[in-house]
């Protein structure tokens, strides 16, 4: 257990991350001899504005892809509700070319329950599940562990580390879907539900898990927490740019030498990242495109990639940092199929609540399908876009903006990779 | 398709979920609207076949509708559409899932509305397919509501399927015969025949509510074995003879009992309606002297009204059922014997949160919602409401709704339990068939010392049995066996064979009149068929009275109707309000009524049963029986 998936790179600035490799990273002794607990004291002595105050200042920003700041999403639970509270973590990590919140289960889940302890105290909530990943079989059970030896310790349950706080946690294993990594369809699916997603208002925060103000973010945001409060919000903050707190863990594959997961603070620049850090494209071949935070993002041409990895320089350049799942493409990547491939994954994927999305999705498959085969028509790639730009926005949750941006963005910035599929006009006579 | 441009709001939002706010500017109607509108129906048409020339939705299809108003007529899906074949999950419901447009809206009904949620969906993305949750059929109330909430033609019944273009039928509002919660029901006619049954405007006290029995069992009136000439008893069978003979020999064999003071004994239907009903009654007392009138008895409305009489405010309506802010059931499964009510108080509890409590003999479906749910022997009713007094005591305002187990001095200590609890209470005495109430109202019943309906059949110096639209020799005999007996009905059944002279009668959806169903309301018939020999039974009566020479007044529903306003207490109701096909609720409580002899039991039908009707009704035969009908094991001797 102590084999990592990858060799650390000596650039990685290691803070969520700073057990993996230790030996027995996921027992509570190596937790606890490793300053362990040490934030959930702290923050028990604090008051719950003071927390979440300090995770504002240490803007931490969603690590599941939305980005949203997470101090601001804590202080939305309202503070006297009649209702129990929920705390829910998001374990469905189903985001092609992601791969962090595995590891952050696999070598220190001691690390997320601390930090879904703090959250507890921040909100006042007294249970948690975990929604993990159907596909991540093996973590759930380890999870389950980790969790099993936390409460014989007494770090879950009754009177938490003798500190009178009572907190009860559980894993629940998701069933397959892409979908349910979406926070409202995951509320749906833990309920027992079709996982399809809710309409928004109201917000988990005030009516989420079984209609109870529910606190739902990433393992990697949990994770975070307790470098937070027992380092202060300040500290983590200055790791990375303003508004875009601390560092993060980067899923960096395809075309590199040094394909894996590493903690790099956020701003950091990508070439840098590409180049040093994966250490490069093999063969010494070009970049031509990078995906840059999971396969819903658009994509960035190769030009465009000099560029700081923090989520608003992102945005400005017409993407997005998303889940940290980059996947670098040289240039021998016929981006054709690149989009019949994420297109794929995506009808596959759509729960069908939505109209344009689940028709969208397969009619977009369908054209890029029958392309690759051969068969494509010049005015092919004019629907490819329409159809994009017609599902934008028009669906209750992200998963049809995720299918149709990175169609739109290929469709923009390969035109030229699409020639080659075109039937030749004599042809269709 | 829903979406709007909203002002100050950079994407179209989703109109039919997002909260009004103070000030916002919601444009329904502008060029983006319209193009993303149009966008949505290009998507909806890439998988929906474009069968509409044969398809039952057309011209009821709000997807038509839909394309009809944005366009998107042009297609740019050239790639091949999804197919699969169709499948039929019931004998009413069949579904073409290619047509399917995955709006669920099926699924919300049967489980919200309903309460059955006996469908669910398969499978994600543009292959997933609404499916039974009993995988390839249906264990269900076979209601037809999500055939009739299908904006597109991917639900449809075995009833009506590839039978008409909607535009080639007419519609005619009547209301239904089968129970007597009095539902309205639109019958589709085209070329003298019923071949559709919905409640396409939601008019009526039930809304877009139907269960079975309005939606789909109509089939009853097109029976081949549906009477269709007078017949005398000869000696070998049945003779068909004319309407002339037949009421010429009813005729004198009437004056002749009536001549020398013979015993009569006339049982009236509980699907009559309240003219025919008011006219026999006057028929009865003032033409043959008799005051041996009754009808099966389902309900002790005599008791309830004497136990409530001179009180305001205690009679509910359907519609207090769907606003109480309390409703306690006892002694009936609603779901089996009175869809609506049920269907009204599973909706009081989904909108307002109402209480609702339960006193059965076994598990009922207003268990899911109840506050409260009291399991007794049958016997233990007032009991078992007692045991919810202190519950009940904090409530604000509630309706009893009772069945055939509260009756004498039963329903007095119900009612006095109800004002034992200090809070505004109003009741619903449940009654079985369509005019149960009404043939209460208009005076079918035993009065001034006449004989009950029991008392006739036993006695052996009857001289005529007269049974209009009931079967009371189902389960009991016929004591004289000299009796001459006269029989109208629309079927031959134990009763009909026992006649001396059988005459056709025409069904509720074959003539005019007002009926009155379980709470009171008056509504009004409006005839939707002819059927070949068979006449109203108003026209029967009339022309009876007319072969014995009696001036018993005009038979014309409208004018008796008139007469019923002005001499039955509590039925002023305004003509507006029934003639425009509205419901009007009486108010006969009026001073004391006296008791009745003769028993009082319930037909204990089930969802897929109401006596005789039923028994020609294939569609009623053809579904699987309808599960947990705690009460139908109940059927005692007395059914129709």
């Amino acid at each position: 257990m102590t084999m990592l998936y990858n060799e650390p790179s000596p650039l990685e600035t290691r803070v969520v991350s700073k057990r993996f490799g230790l030996p027995n990273s996921a027992s509570l002794d190596t937790f606890l001899a490793t300053g362990g607990f040490e934030a959930f004291h702290k923050a028990r002595e604090m008051k719950p504005e003071q927390i979440i105050e300090e995770v504002k200042v240490s803007a931490l920003r969603g690590r599941g892809g939305a980005g949203f700041p997470t101090g601001l999403k804590w202080s939305f639970v309202p503070r006297n509700s009649p209702k129990p509270k929920y705390i829910i973590v998001n374990a469905d990590e189903s985001e092609p070319g992601t791969c962090k919140d595995r590891l952050l289960m696999e070598y220190d889940p001691h690390q997320l329950i601390e930090g879904i302890l703090i959250a507890a105290l921040a909100v006042d909530s007294h249970a948690g599940y975990i929604y993990i990943r159907g596909e991540y079989r093996y973590l759930i059970e380890l999870m389950d562990r980790a969790i099993a030896e936390a409460y014989a310790k007494g770090y879950l349950g009754k009177n938490i580390a003798g500190t009178g706080w009572d907190f009860d946690l559980y894993t629940h294993s998701g069933a397959g879907a892409y979908e349910c990594g979406e926070e409202t369809a995951l509320l749906d699916s833990i309920e027992g539900k079709r996982g399809i997603p809710r309409m928004k208002p109201p917000f988990p925060a005030v009516a989420g898990a079984w209609g109870c103000p529910t606190l739902l973010n990433n393992v990697e945001t949990f994770s975070a927490v307790p470098a937070i409060i027992r380092d202060g919000g300040k500290a983590f903050a200055d790791l990375g740019t303003p508004k875009n707190g601390g560092t993060r863990l980067v899923c960096i594959s395809g075309h590199v030498n040094k394909p894996g997961v590493y903690e790099l603070p956020l701003g950091y620049p990508m070439m840098k990242a590409i180049n040093e850090v994966a250490g490069g494209i093999p063969h010494g071949r070009k970049l031509k495109a990078v995906v840059p935070g999971g396969s819903s993002c658009p994509l960035l041409r190769a030009e465009e990639c000099d560029i700081a990895m923090d989520y608003d320089t992102l945005a400005k350049a017409g993407s997005m940092l998303g889940s940290g799942g980059m996947v670098v493409m040289d240039e021998t990547t016929d981006m054709v199929r690149v989009a019949l491939r994420i297109m794929r994954f995506y009808a596959h994927e759509s729960c069908g609540w939505c109209i344009p999305c689940r028709e969208g999705t397969a009619w977009l498959r369908k054209i890029l399908s029958r392309m690759v085969e051969g068969n494509g028509r010049r005015e092919d790639v004019a629907l490819l876009g329409e159809l994009s730009k017609n599902m934008l926005g028009r669906t209750f949750c992200a998963l049809g903006d995720a299918a149709a941006m990175p169609t739109m963005s290929i469709v923009e910035k390969f035109a030229e990779d699409f020639e080659k599929y075109l039937v030749p006009e004599a042809v269709l006579v | 398709m829903c979406l709007v441009e909203v002002e100050k709001t950079p994407k179209l939002q989703v109109g039919c979920t997002l909260p009004v706010a103070e000030g916002m500017v919601v444009r329904t109607d502008s060029a983006v609207v319209k193009e993303a509108r149009k966008g949505t129906l290009e998507f909806l048409l890439t998988n929906h076949p474009l069968d509409c020339p044969v398809c039952d939705k057309g011209g009821e299809c709000e997807l038509q509708d839909m394309v009809f108003r944005y366009g998107a007529a042009e297609s740019r899906f050239t790639e091949r559409k999804l197919h699969v074949d169709e499948k039929q999950w019931s004998p009413v419901v069949y579904f073409d899932a290619p047509r399917c447009i995955l709006c669920y809206r099926c699924v919300r009904i049967c489980n919200e509305g309903m309460g059955v949620g006996a469908l669910g969906v398969s499978d994600r993305g543009v292959i997933s397919e609404i499916i039974p949750n009993h995988y390839d059929h249906l264990e269900c109330d076979e209601c037809g509501a999500c055939i009739d909430i299908c904006p597109v033609g991917a639900l449809t019944s075995g009833i009506y399927r590839y039978q008409t273009r909607p535009w080639e039928m007419n519609h005619v509002g009547t209301i239904c015969t089968h129970c007597a919660d009095g539902c309205r029901t639109t019958l589709g006619v085209r070329n003298e025949k019923i071949i559709r049954g919905n409640n396409r405007d939601r008019s009526g006290i039930n809304g877009e509510f139907l269960c079975i029995k309005g939606r789909y069992a109509f089939d009853f009136a097109a029976h081949p074995d549906r009477l269709q000439s007078p017949m005398i008893r000869q000696t070998g069978g049945f003779e068909p003879v004319s309407w002339s003979k037949a009421l010429e020999v009813i005729a004198g064999r009437f004056q002749n009992v009536k001549a020398r003071g013979g015993k009569f004994g006339i049982i009236g239907s509980n699907h009559t309606t309240n003219e025919e009903n008011f006219f026999l009654a006057k028929l009865a007392r003032q033409g043959l002297g008799t005051q041996n009138v009754d009808h099966h008895r389902t309900g002790d409305l005599a008791t309830f009204f004497d136990a409530l009489s001179g009180r305001k405010e205690a009679l509910a309506t359907t519609g207090d059922l769907y606003t109480a802010k309390a409703v306690l059931v006892v002694g009936s499964d609603l779901a089996q014997q009175h869809p609506l009510l049920s269907y009204q108080v599973r909706a009081n509890f989904r909108h307002h949160n109402a209480h609702i409590y339960t006193v059965t003999i076994g598990p009922v479906r207003e268990d899911h919602q109840s506050a409260g749910a009291v399991r007794v022997e049958r016997g233990g009713e007032v009991a078992g409401a007692w045991s919810l007094r202190e519950k009940l005591k904090a409530e604000t305002s509630l309706v009893i709704v009772f069945g055939d187990a509260i009756q004498g001095d039963g329903l007095r200590k119900l009612v006095a339990f109800g004002d034992s609890l200090g809070i505004p209470v109003k009741y619903v005495c449940l009654v079985d068939y369509s005019n149960s109430r009404g043939a209460f109202d208009m005076g079918v019943i035993p009065r001034n010392g006449g004989m009950s309906r029991e008392q006739m059949l036993a006695a052996a110096d009857l001289d005529v049995l007269w049974v209009i639209g009931a079967n009371p020799l189902k389960n009991a005999a016929l004591a004289s066996e000299d009796a001459f007996v006269v029989v109208q009905d629309l079927f031959m059944t134990e009763t009909a064979r026992r006649a001396d002279v059988l005459l056709p009668a025409a069904s509720a959806y074959e003539k005019s009149g007002t009926v009155t169903n379980v709470c009171g309301e008056v509504q009004k018939l409006k005839a939707a068929i002819k059927v070949m020999g068979a006449k109203a039974d108003l026209e029967i009566f009339g022309l009876i009275a007319k072969e014995m020479g009696l001036n018993l007044g005009i038979w014309l529903p409208d004018r008796v109707f008139e007469e019923i306003r002005k001499s039955v207490h509590g039925y002023n109701v305004p003509l507006p309000v029934v003639a425009t096909g509205g419901a009007a609720p009486t108010a006969p409580l009026n001073g004391h009524v006296a008791m009745l002899p003769g028993a009082i039991q319930s037909a204990c039908d089930t969802l897929f049963t109401s006596g005789s009707l039923s028994r020609y009704s294939n569609i009623l035969n053809s579904v699987m029986e309808a599960p947990g009908a705690v009460y139908a094991g109940e059927k005692r001797a007395g059914g129709q």
